[in-house]
């Protein structure tokens, strides 16, 4: 299990280094010379000078050569500095220390809504596999794979208006501060985001469950005289939950992607949201770092996973 | 299936390509209908999308352009069959001219992702080695990164436009296709054939293209079903949130922005139209997704 | 001896889309107490059904029993409540399964797989329950087992694990070990070593042992008495030594015929069953094995022979069972 962990681990630094080098390349390389993009939005035409840019390509680093941009730019990561912002001209960590936990927040919120739903349908669906629950719990998982994000969170605006004269709070209270205000603020908006994932988990237990159901193993514990609820609870769950664990990561990442959406709709003031002001203000720095900080989340909630796999499945673990 | 000689059967025994005689395609859709109706609900309502898409212009009651100071948030019914938008632009027609929209993305972006993710897939798998181990780490860092996110960086370095949407799209799904193709072109490599084909100095060109992808294409069919459901989603993603197609442009996502969303509770036949319809062709395209990877290749069942 | 179990005219068929699979169809043996009973066929005939069957742990949907009576110990298993027949497995009548490598539970150690039918069955505590699971695990030869309880299923070989499932079914003391197939999965070094331990063990604590195989060698050494199965019935039943010396179906003969035999002159060569077991969802009219047989006669086309004794409890499916007795016996004197 420590040469695992252990290899994991060391696994984990050339994919970090690979995934900034992908977002600085997105970002540096796509758009070209992010000076030259700037000068021109801003001045809506080519009416400014040679000296003029060279002046902001030196502000911004981008007359360098671009390993030097990125060595710099990863240096000064290393020391949470993630540069300057194009549009607001100060330093981009402050506000994605501000924001990220707000995000963070919303999206564990979604992930737990949802998981916590999900699993339980899905055994449910296979364990009563072709009587109404599991045509109910399929048609809810099907269904709910088809609708967008966007869509589900504006009928909730929709419904919240129409029956509670609810409307966008403007403030943002604190987790810490005001847990239960902070909970009526985003509980709609963590249904909205998490609704596609549970689909989907419910969706993945279903199927894995079925499939254990059908394990030889499943059959030796029924032998034994083992209750059904044993069989299910000790035998078939562990084993069923792995794929769900498997997916966990890709689902968390999606839901970060999410965000952008539903903070949009719901007025968080989050990352999502910053990300977003950031695409329509040409704030490549800003960007870059939101793209970073959600590309490392999932890098470290999936050796998070690999460790928690490893855990649950003892061909892992020993070996 | 024994009367199709030279066909390629992929695990399940299902030809894919082959010598098919006119007659035997119904025989096939039809036996298909009847062991997944619900695939075959879904394939009628994704024949209707592409019928809608391709003759817009005859099925659009109005110009979807054209506003109208005496139809601003006209509730559906009277005069507009489903209402009319904040610049009084007719809802409905708006909407057949933004199933084009839905197609085109869709459609190109799933199609090509997933084409280009097969090639780099079997490729890597078929010179193995290094640089199989380089691509797969690209790939695996590409994951992740969260395909909108993916996408909505590419939209910020291009700028908001169709095919940029499409470029954006099918980058975002070129590591989760190469992933699933690699797995297969794994299991392929292995197969007797092609170790023939080595054995004879057939070229790397004449192995990938000839030998290993004709045998991936049913799991290639199935990806582009499944991506095109989610790509369709993804472009309304994009264009809702403002940076895909651009505004003028009628997109089921685009008419959902904005003040569909402002004025829900005045006009909600603007926030609900637009979505009911991304999320009918969706759970349709899911549907035939589902019944084609069962029958394509049961293997992957609850892979996704 | 006392019958311990009496299938009477078992019928468990499978509802699949296609049709309707008769894996069982009209089955009845009795086994003794401490008798070791073989039931004998090609895979597919209903074999393992039949003893699933008895478990009642047939995947229902698609299977069904759909007749006949498992007489154990004076009551009709297939009309137990499922609390009942819960009483029953694991405790009275255990299963060792073909596949050692996935019939045991990856993800939970060897000590959780064998200490929970004691704890449920025995009412054993926790520290019980592992003393007795290390007895049992030494009992089937497996050193070091104090180690061994903490270990997974993919630490173990294939013959060490089937060992474990044979430690678990012998756990709580039962009257009867269906076997299904115990030794197929493993190497041929292994088989014996298994199949003796079996043997020995129910020998020793007088349990009685139905050992499911397509291995007429397996049964010839190990069972008293032995069933073969043709197309989910029984065609033939007698001891051991009836059917091997004595066989009076022509399926019997065939399959005799197709494994090498050392007690035989050299210069017999092996002779294949021609042909392929039928499709058991259209079982043909009359006799299922008369397209493969080279004895059949026109008899056989119109009705279905049936069970019936050719000597002391001994007993054919065939029109022509005396003929070939009588052949038989010729042959070996």
């Amino acid at each position: 299990m420590q040469a695992y962990i252990a290899k994991r681990c060391l696994l984990f630094i050339p994919t970090l280094l690979l995934a900034t080098l992908i977002a600085f390349l997105l970002l540096r390389v796509i758009p070209g010379d992010p000076a030259l993009v700037k000068l021109a939005g801003e001045t809506g035409d080519a009416s400014f000078t040679q000296a003029e840019l060279h002046d902001l390509q030196v502000k911004l680093g981008t007359d360098k050569p671009l390993y030097v941009q990125y060595g710099k730019w990863m240096w000064g990561m290393l020391q949470l500095d993630f540069g300057q912002s194009m549009y607001f001209e100060e330093p981009v960590a402050q506000d994605l220390i501000d924001k990220f936990p707000i995000t963070l927040e919303l999206t564990v919120l979604a992930m737990l809504i949802a998981t916590i739903i999900a699993v339980p349908l899905g055994l449910v669906s296979a364990i009563k596999q072709d009587t109404p629950a599991d045509y109910i719990s399929r048609f809810i998982s099907i269904a709910g794979v088809a609708l967008p994000n966007f869509w589900v969170g504006i009928l909730i605006v929709y419904f919240l208006v129409l029956f509670f004269a609810w409307m966008p709070p403007l403030g943002y209270a604190n987790l810490w501060e005001d847990p239960a205000t902070n909970l009526q603020q985003f509980i709609f908006p963590a249904l909205a985001l998490g609704f596609f994932e549970m689909a989907f988990t419910a969706r993945v237990t279903r199927s894995s469950m079925l499939e254990v159901y059908r394990e030889d193993y499943t059959r030796t514990a029924r032998g034994k005289g083992l209750a059904e609820r044993v069989v299910i609870l000790r035998h078939a769950l562990k084993n069923a939950l792995l794929p769900v664990v498997t997916i966990s990561g890709f689902q968390f990442g999606r839901l970060l992607a999410g965000t952008v959406v539903i903070e949009n709709i719901f007025m968080i003031p989050g990352m999502g949201r910053l990300l977003l002001d950031s695409v329509f203000h040409r704030d490549y720095t800003m960007v870059q770092a939101i793209v970073v900080v959600i590309t490392v989340s999932v890098l470290v909630l999936n050796l998070v996973l690999d460790v928690l796999y490893g855990w649950l499945n003892p061909r892992i673990r020993y070996s | 299936m024994a009367e199709q000689s030279g066909s390629i059967a992929v695990s399940s025994g299902v030809p894919i390509r082959g010598l098919m005689p006119g007659g035997a395609i119904w025989k096939h859709i039809s036996r298909f209908a009847r062991r997944k109706p619900l695939g075959a609900f879904g394939a009628v309502i994704a024949l209707i999308l592409i019928i809608v898409a391709v003759f817009a212009p005859f099925i659009a009651t109005h110009d979807p352009a054209a506003t109208n100071g005496a139809l601003v948030y006209a509730p559906p019914g009277s005069q507009l069959l489903l209402g009319g938008d904040q610049l009084g632009r007719d809802v409905f027609s708006r909407l057949v001219y933004g199933a084009r929209v839905s197609l085109y993305a869709g459609l190109l972006s799933a199609f090509i992702g997933a084409s280009i993710g097969m090639v780099v897939g079997v490729a890597s798998v078929h010179f193995g080695g290094k640089t199989d181990l380089i691509v797969q780490r690209i790939i695996d860092t590409m994951m992740a990164f969260p395909p909108l996110i993916l996408a909505i960086t590419i939209m910020a370095a291009l700028g908001a436009s169709l095919n940029n949407v499409v470029i954006a799209l099918t980058i975002a799904y070129i590591p989760s296709a190469a992933r699933v193709l690699r797995s297969q072109a794994l299991a392929i490599k292995e197969m007797d054939y092609i170790l023939a084909a080595r054995a004879i100095g057939a070229s790397h060109g004449r192995i990938i293209f000839r030998c290993m992808i004709p045998n991936c294409l049913a799991l290639y069919i199935v990806l582009v079903s499944v991506f095109l459901g989610t790509a369709i989603v993804a472009e309304a993603t994009l264009s809702f949130l403002g940076i895909g197609v651009p505004p003028d442009v009628p997109s089921w996502g685009g008419m959902l922005n904005g003040a569909a969303q402002t004025y829900v509770h005045l006009a909600p036949w603007l926030g609900v139209f637009p979505g009911l319809a991304i999320a009918i062709v969706v759970f349709a395209w899911n549907l035939l997704g589902d019944a084609l990877r069962d029958v394509l290749d049961p293997r992957l069942r609850g892979t996704w | 001896m006392a019958t311990l179990l009496e299938v009477k005219d078992l019928r468990t068929h499978f509802f699949t889309r296609e049709g309707v699979v008769k894996a069982v169809d009209g089955v009845s043996y009795a086994i003794e107490e401490g008798e070791t009973l073989g039931l004998v066929g090609e895979s597919g005939c209903g074999k393992s059904v039949s003893a699933l069957s008895i478990m009642r742990l047939v995947p229902d949907p698609p299977g069904k029993t759909v007749g006949g009576e498992i007489i154990f110990d004076g009551q009709d298993l297939l009309k137990l409540p499922d609390s009942e027949i819960r009483r029953v497995r694991g405790k009275q009548i255990a299963m060792v399964y073909q596949e050692p490598m996935t019939s045991l539970n990856p993800v939970l150690t060897i000590e959780r797989q064998l200490t929970e039918s004691l704890e449920l069955h025995l009412a054993m505590s926790k520290t019980e329950a592992r003393r007795e699971a290390v007895r049992r695990l030494e009992q089937v030869g497996i050193p070091d087992p104090e180690r061994r309880l903490k270990q997974y299923p993919h630490q173990f070989s294939g013959g060490m694990l089937q060992r474990v499932m044979i430690a678990i079914a012998l756990s709580c003391n039962p009257k009867l070990i269906i076997a299904d197939e115990p030794t197929t999965a493993l190497d041929v070094t292994i088989q014996a070593q298994i199949l003796d331990l079996m043997k020995n063990l129910s020998r020793e604590y007088g349990v009685s042992l139905l050992i499911i195989t397509h291995n007429l060698g397996v049964v010839a050494r190990y069972a008293d008495r032995v069933n073969i199965m043709y197309a989910g019935k029984v065609i033939e039943r007698g001891t051991a030594r009836d059917i091997y010396r004595h066989p009076s179906h022509p399926y019997t003969l065939g399959l005799l015929n197709s494994v090498p035999r050392l007690d035989l002159p050299r210069t017999e060569k092996l002779d294949p069953i021609e042909g392929q077991p039928p499709d058991l969802m259209h079982l043909p009219a009359g006799c299922a094995f008369r397209e493969r047989c080279r004895f059949a006669i026109a008899r056989c086309a119109q009705e279905i022979p049936p069970l019936r004794p050719v000597s002391a409890g001994h007993l054919s499916a065939c029109f022509v069972a005396e003929t070939l007795l009588s052949r038989a016996k010729e042959h070996a004197a």
